[in-house]
């Protein structure tokens, strides 16, 4: 089955299809993991975009029901060089164009996806179309420029829960599969404690969801956390009602700017509890906290992006997926840029120099990426142990 | 931090001579960590035996000694050099195990010099099986579970708590020598008593097997910050059983999700930190079973290793110059990536291809040898391609071995008829792991097995076994399109040629030529492009033109228009071509480079010099294959092509490079091709009145017994179609030949058989040459120790001359200036003469680098290939500054190094097959003492008192009775068989009778064992008696004895231990020999 990918400045590769018939239009990203495609595909930050791998070789371990993300896949379209029809991993339970068929992905593989990256970190980012449908190029390229894009686009509303729930779940052991909540550990054995089991929390976290990653829940419970998860637009005033130890503010797709309403509940919640905020959550914040966003040039989106740590000087590698940035310069005055990305120079992450309120752009919660940053979800327990009332 | 400033002289070990299990890869890390810390100003002293290497051009260190790498030796350059601190980690085992000893002697302590990189502790805690496992348990770190034994009955108690099969590895050796499995409890016994023996510390692990799981290495980085990263992952092809450098091996991991991979990273992070290598690089090998992921850690090599070559190459990551920049005080995030110049060394390499490494063995060489794999390493080599899929690296891979396969040829008879018996020996084959099995895969298939089927035969992943089975798929597709080449189009062509096929392959497969696939293909706009390795993904732009092929759409060579020349580099390590040619085409790329020329570097042996991006402009990591060599040349235009430096590899594309049209420079190929063609070359000699030993060239059986008559026994046969001593053999007498002839070769006209006389008790002569069209000068002449009938790689040798007289080297010299003039050389040429009393033979011309180069260069303190490489581009040796041949005031000897102790059975005689994987050199005012440090370089120690065991064949014992007389005024007892005893007695030399092997107990072969033997010396009878003599010599080896097989060893020997009594070894710099007259 022949597919092509448009790109809307008139750029057109020809492959085939994989996955779902039909077009997927979206903004064009590459993501540099050699691993965890799975992850990716069901990661709600990618909402709205066609994720082009770097690595060629993708379903190489097919699809498993465990390395998942979210509820479902949010990416809508996926390019990549070479695609594996059976995969090998002890886990795989089917393969990865079955899923996106099921899931209504839309697929072009046997392209040159080093050409297109290379195109894409020369010319940025920009809206795309895959199509199985059509072998019409102009056409094609047409309706990628239409796409009206990310910037201003509230994308948060479309992947939010729509509902509050709580979360049990721990990390993922080999051998066991998620770990669960054992009432008899106590958090400081919990580390390497039992097999499969991990501690009674201490603290409760209320949680926006603007499209957060299940990684993230499962480290706040490992980190000693009970957690509610909230959607998007729960009033602040609501959240404060439930009487949380600390507020976490999740990764998302799209603008920052596009959802103000997110903003002004941070607003109203800085100085209130504790909050720690994760790529959108930190973008939001930044906002919140007077400042500025841009969009980069084709955004980090990848497990090897090396970030400092500027109170201790070491560097952790870190897993990024984000296409805008706060503006440090924005900034000044209230908040101090605790973390850098070594290979741009851009803000990683922030701290209030006053308020217990701290975030990251990257990840720590990687799935897929290094589990170098994870230490921060310890951090935000430490901040909560320290401000409760 | 910055770096180091209270250490400003730092001492590097080497890795001395290149053996299975260490070759080029640490002149590769020794020299990138050499570069480094000169440019961060530090004084470095070098301490290497091997002359072949980079590392030990004078320029790269400020104090170069290439002396033997042992403790009393280093003691001594230490206390000349007084250096603060040493650098134990970027000279493999060798370099790691002089470390210990330097430490447990106390003579680090004694000098004040500080280990940098790893300390004593970690290497021991990394070394050291059991503190390895402690050190894992506290990581957390799940392990396979073990015992460690010294003796048997220890071993039988481990044994008991743990379940066959059994892994049995001996401590504190190279490539895992004396590794080895137990199946059950008859072999285990054996297994166990070898695994003692061949341990330098007499220790065996015993260990839960986990053969048949998955096998992965991760490299990582740590500086003493405490940043770590992980440069690559590397997936092995073949599952735990086969050695890792004897595996094919994937980079990246191919089968791991992101969990498992995190897991895995988690672990190594641990393991680093936990054994707390300080800084640098490091290896750790873990296993998983594929049934349920269990992850089990296997070791960590504490240093940069054969891995980490690979991982620089298939990542563009330099492991070695950063281990050293870290050790000096750098933090990662100090160090800039040289790659895209932007961006720092601290992150995590992803590259967007596959890499394939394939091993390449030489099984042929050791015929009494079995190919199967275990966990003892035995290749010779290794290819590496990058392909952007896993089916067009292995397909390119495959082609880089140059064993004369372009893809899945079939093994096996595919009729119908064999259909049972095929499948009987491809079941065979896939169980047991052998140096064909991947090529037998691609048989199963086509024989009907299912991908399931063929997992449970070989455990290798069905990931991979997919991708084969896809190959296969395609090569019948090719198959069925025989006649319609040119309806193809250029979709169908480009999908091969993007799975890997090579057009010499689809040539085949559709019955067409490789000329013709690749014009249809050309004509239809399929053609290579090149990518590059840029460590990133393409994320951001990459300044090193660090290329690889590929069928993509868009080209990032970017020729310029600068002057070129193209070096084609020697592929894959093997006996006969090694790291010495490797040497040629990186200096080759060095002078060039000054010459202002743009220099382009082919080759795909990741382990070398000349694979490094730095090493020349470009870097092509391609197969040496017409058609891939032939792809770059289209897209660069080269001024000129250099193929007299690689080695065979690239001299065999020299004259169809020629014919399409390519400029080849330096001497020209017919010029090759007349010293090649045997009879155009006797003709040559004929004319300008040089002999030659009487030949013949037998087109059948009945022939070469003529010819042999003619010219009567002993006879040189050889194939004439084979290089490098390939099925070469002396042969005595008429049963012998017949036996020749009947199993070792098959005459024909196509293929005749070469018979040449052999001259009995000649002297060999190697003479090394340079010319540019004009003038000639002789760069050196080497003297062979073992007598003509020795491979010239395999025999020892001494420059200058030993015993051969000033009018015999004139006339040498003469006859080479005649031939050099005569094949109008441009560039380097070798001569092989031989000495027959007053006689002088010619018996080989290669106009082109020969083996010899380097320690030529390294002796007369002149780069040859260096001032070579000039004259290709039209300089002149006037101008070059050599006017006239040097010849030194040192001695300086020669020693080949044997792999036998790798292959258990095979016997350790010398013939004219090649066998030798690498050399040491020793360098010193006398020959006696020169020999004796080339003997202790190459792991031979000659005794000072003990027992000489003497046992020779008639013909030699006259000339073994002064040996004997030296030894036994020397204080040495002499030991011996009846026969040589009762000469020996006969002139006054007082020996005591052993019995021979057949004699019963206690025979030779106890005393040998049982330690009470300081040396053998052994001539060997003729074939038919020659078990008695190959137990000794077997024994000798598996037990450490030093032993000489021929009268000229023996010679030497004495002479050296003659010295040795008089004064102690003395160390000097190369730098402290006579200045090089030269840039």
């Amino acid at each position: 089955m022949k597919a092509i990918l448009a790109l809307a400045d008139g750029r057109t590769f020809e492959g085939s299809g994989f996955g779902a018939e039909g077009e997927a239009v979206g903004e064009v990203v590459f993501n540099t993991s050699m691993t965890g495609y799975q992850e990716i595909l069901t990661d709600p930050s990618y909402e709205g975009q066609l994720v082009a791998m770097t690595y060629p070789e993708i379903g190489n371990v097919g699809v498993n029901p465990e390395d998942i993300e979210s509820r479902k896949p949010f990416v809508k379209g996926f390019i990549v060089k070479d695609y594996t029809v059976r995969p090998s991993n002890w886990r795989a339970a089917k393969s990865l164009h079955e899923y996106m068929q099921e899931n209504g992905i839309v697929g072009i593989q046997g392209i040159d996806t080093r050409s297109l990256v290379r195109h894409l970190r020369d010319y940025g980012s920009q809206e795309g179309i895959i199509s199985t449908l059509s072998s019409d190029s102009a056409e094609l390229v047409a309706k990628a420029k239409a796409s009206p894009g990310l910037v201003g686009q509230d994308l948060v509303q479309n992947v939010t829960c729509s509902a509050a729930y709580d979360w049990h779940q721990g990390l993922w052991e080999s051998g066991v599969g998620y770990r669960q909540r054992d009432s008899s550990t106590e958090i400081s054995q919990s580390r390497r404690g039992k097999r499969g089991k991990f501690a009674t929390p201490k603290f409760f976290v209320v949680a926006y969801d603007y499209g957060i990653k299940l990684n993230i829940l499962r480290n706040l419970a490992e980190a000693g956390c009970r957690v509610k998860v909230v959607p998007a637009a729960t009033a602040a005033e609501e959240v404060l009602a439930m009487n949380p130890d600390g507020i976490f503010l999740s990764n998302g797709p799209g603008d920052p700017e596009a959802v103000p309403y997110a903003k002004e509940n941070v607003e109203k919640l800085i100085g209130k509890r504790p909050i720690f905020g994760i790529c959108l959550g930190h973008q939001i914040m930044g906002l919140a906290l007077g400042g500025r966003t841009y969009k980069l040039k084709f955004g980090h989106h990848g497990g090897n992006q090396p970030v400092m740590d500027l109170t201790t000087r070491k560097v952790e590698i870190t897993a990024q997926n984000h296409g805008f940035a706060v503006d440090a310069e924005s900034l000044k005055g209230a908040v101090e840029v605790t973390h850098v990305n070594l290979n741009d120079n851009t803000v990683e992450g922030l701290v209030h120099r006053e308020l217990p309120i701290f975030s990251v752009q990257y990840h720590p919660e990687s799935s897929p990426g290094p589990h170098d940053a994870n230490y921060l979800f310890r951090r935000f327990t430490e901040t909560m142990a320290k401000h409760r009332s | 931090m910055p770096k180091r400033t209270d250490i400003k002289s730092i001492l590097l070990i080497g890795s001395g001579p290149i053996v299975i299990g260490q070759a080029c890869e640490f002149d590769y890390s020794g020299t990138q960590a050499l570069k480094a810390l000169k440019e961060e100003g530090y004084r470095v002293i070098l301490v290497n035996s091997n002359p072949a290497t980079i590392m030990t051009d004078p320029e790269f260190a400020d104090r170069t000694y290439i002396e033997p790498i042992t403790a009393d030796i280093a003691e001594k350059i230490i206390a000349k050099e007084r250096p603060e601190a040493l650098l134990p980690t970027l000279g493999g085992q060798t370099a790691l195990n002089l470390a210990i000893d330097l430490a447990e002697k106390g003579i680090l302590d004694r000098y004040g010099v500080e280990m940098i990189g790893a300390q004593l502790a970690s290497i021991k805690m990394a070394e050291d099986r059991d503190l390895f496992k402690e050190a894992m348990k506290r990581a957390g770190l799940d392990l396979p579970r073990s015992g460690y034994a010294r003796n048997v009955r220890d071993a039988l108690r481990i044994q008991k708590r743990l379940n066959f099969p059994l892994i049995i590895r001996a401590s504190r050796t190279l490539g895992g020598s004396g590794g080895n499995f137990a199946y059950g409890p008859e072999d285990f016994k054996e297994v166990v008593h070898t695994g003692l023996s061949i341990s330098p510390v007499h220790e065996v692990l015993i260990e839960e097997s986990v053969l048949g799981w998955k096998e992965f290495e991760l490299e990582v980085m740590r500086d003493h910050k405490d940043n770590v990263v992980i440069i690559c992952s590397i997936e092995n092809f073949d599952p735990m059983g086969v050695h890792t450098g004897d595996s094919i091996t994937v980079a990246p991991a191919q089968t791991l999700t992101d969990k498992e991979y995190q897991i895995m990273r988690d672990a190594a992070l641990r393991v680093i930190r936990e054994i707390g290598v300080d800084t640098g690089g490091s290896n750790i090998q873990f296993a998983v079973n594929p049934r349920d992921g269990r992850m089990v850690v296997i070791e960590m090599n504490p240093r940069v290793s054969r891995s980490s070559a690979l991982a620089s190459k298939a990542t563009g990551f330099p492991i070695a110059k950063i281990a050293a920049k870290l050790a000096v005080g750098y933090t990662l995030d100090e160090i800039r990536n040289d790659i895209t110049r932007e961006t720092p060394a601290c992150f995590e390499p992803t590259i967007d291809y596959v890499v394939v490494k394939i091993p390449r063995f030489t099984f042929e060489k050791f015929p009494q040898a079995k190919d199967l794999l275990t966990p003892q390493m035995k290749s010779v080599g290794e290819a590496m391609a990058i392909g952007r899929t896993f089916k067009e690296s292995l397909q390119k891979a495959m082609r880089s071995l140059e064993t004369g396969s372009f893809g899945f040829e079939p093994k096996v008879d595919l009729s119908a008829a064999n259909r049972e018996e095929s499948l009987k020996i491809v079941r065979e084959k896939l169980n047991q792991p052998n140096a064909q099995r991947l090529w037998y895969l691609g048989d199963a298939y086509r024989l009907g097995l299912t991908t399931e089927e063929i997992y449970q035969l070989s455990a290798i992943d069905s990931w991979f076994l997919e991708k084969v089975r896809e190959i296969i798929a395609a090569d019948d597709e090719i198959a069925a399109s025989k006649g319609k080449l040119d309806d193809l189009g250029a979709n169908t062509l480009r999908r091969w040629k993007q799975m890997g096929f090579a057009d010499a392959r689809i040539a085949k497969l559709i019955e067409s030529s490789e000329a013709e696939v690749r014009q249809t293909r050309k004509d239809e706009g399929v053609e290579a492009v090149f990518n590059s390795v840029d460590t990133c993904g393409a994320e951001f732009q990459a300044f090193t033109p660090y290329l690889y092929s590929t069928y993509e759409g868009e080209d990032e060579s970017k020729p310029t228009g600068r002057k070129k020349i193209m070096i084609l580099g020697g592929g894959p390590n093997r006996i006969g071509q090694g790291i010495e040619f490797d040497y040629c085409c990186v200096h080759a790329a060095f002078a060039l480079k000054e010459e202002g020329c743009e220099t382009i570097m082919v080759n795909c042996n990741p382990e070398t010099v000349s694979t490094d991006y730095d090493t020349s402009d470009k870097l092509y990591f391609e197969p040496l294959t017409m058609e891939e060599v032939m792809n770059i040349v289209d897209r660069e235009k080269p001024d000129g092509v250099i193929v007299q430096f690689g080695g065979q590899t690239p001299l065999k594309l020299a004259l169809p490079l020629e014919r399409a049209g390519v400029p080849i420079v330096g001497t020209s190929p017919d010029s090759i091709d007349l010293a090649e063609d045997r009879e155009r070359f006797a003709e040559l000699l004929k004319r300008l009145g040089i002999k030659q030993p009487d030949n013949g060239m037998a087109r059948s059986y009945d022939e070469a017994f003529k010819i042999a008559e003619r010219l009567g026994y002993p006879v040189l046969v050889r194939p004439s179609y084979v290089l490098g001593g390939r099925a070469m053999q002396i042969v005595y007498d008429g049963d012998a030949l017949r036996n020749y002839m009947m199993h070792a070769v098959l005459a024909s006209p196509e293929h005749p058989v070469l018979i040449d006389k052999f001259l009995d008790d000649a002297i060999e002569v190697d003479v090394d040459a340079l010319g540019d069209g004009e003038e000639y000068v002789v760069g050196g002449i080497m003297e062979h120790i073992e007598r003509a009938g020795v491979h010239s790689g395999d025999s020892a040798c001494s420059l200058p001359p030993k015993s051969i007289g000033q009018e015999i080297q004139h006339e040498i010299r003469r006859h080479t200036i005649a031939l050099a003039k005569a094949l109008n050389v441009r560039g380097l040429m070798n001569v092989q003469f031989a000495v027959q009393g007053e006689n002088v033979y010619v018996l080989e011309v290669n106009p082109r680098a020969s083996r010899t180069v380097p320690f030529v260069s390294k002796a007369i303190g002149v780069p040859l290939a260096k001032i070579a490489a000039c004259i290709m581009v039209g300089k002149k040796l006037k101008e070059l500054g050599l006017s006239h041949e040097i010849v030194p005031k040192h001695i300086s000897v020669k020693e080949a190094v044997f792999p036998f102790n790798k292959f258990p059975g095979v016997d350790t005689l010398l013939g004219p097959e090649m066998k030798s994987t690498g050399e040491v050199m020793g360098i010193d005012s006398s020959f006696g003492i020169a020999f004796a440090k080339a003997q202790l370089g190459s792991g031979m120690r000659l005794p000072m008192n003990g027992r000489v065991f003497i046992s020779v064949r008639n013909e030699d014992k006259s000339s073994v009775a002064p040996i004997a007389k030296k030894l036994h005024s020397a204080g040495f007892e002499i030991v011996a068989t009846r026969g040589t005893a009762a000469y020996c007695d006969a002139l006054g030399i007082p020996a005591e009778v052993v019995k021979k092997i057949q004699e019963g107990s206690p025979n030779i072969g106890d005393q040998i064992k049982n330690g009470e033997v300081a040396m053998v010396i052994n001539t060997p009878e003729d074939a038919r008696s020659h078990a008695d003599s190959y137990y000794i010599r077997r024994c000798a080896l598996d037990y450490q004895v030093p032993y000489f097989t021929t009268i000229a060893g023996a010679e030497a020997a004495a002479e050296g231990i003659e010295y040795l009594k008089q004064r102690e070894f003395e160390v000097k710099a190369l730098q402290d020999y006579s200045a090089p007259p030269l840039p």
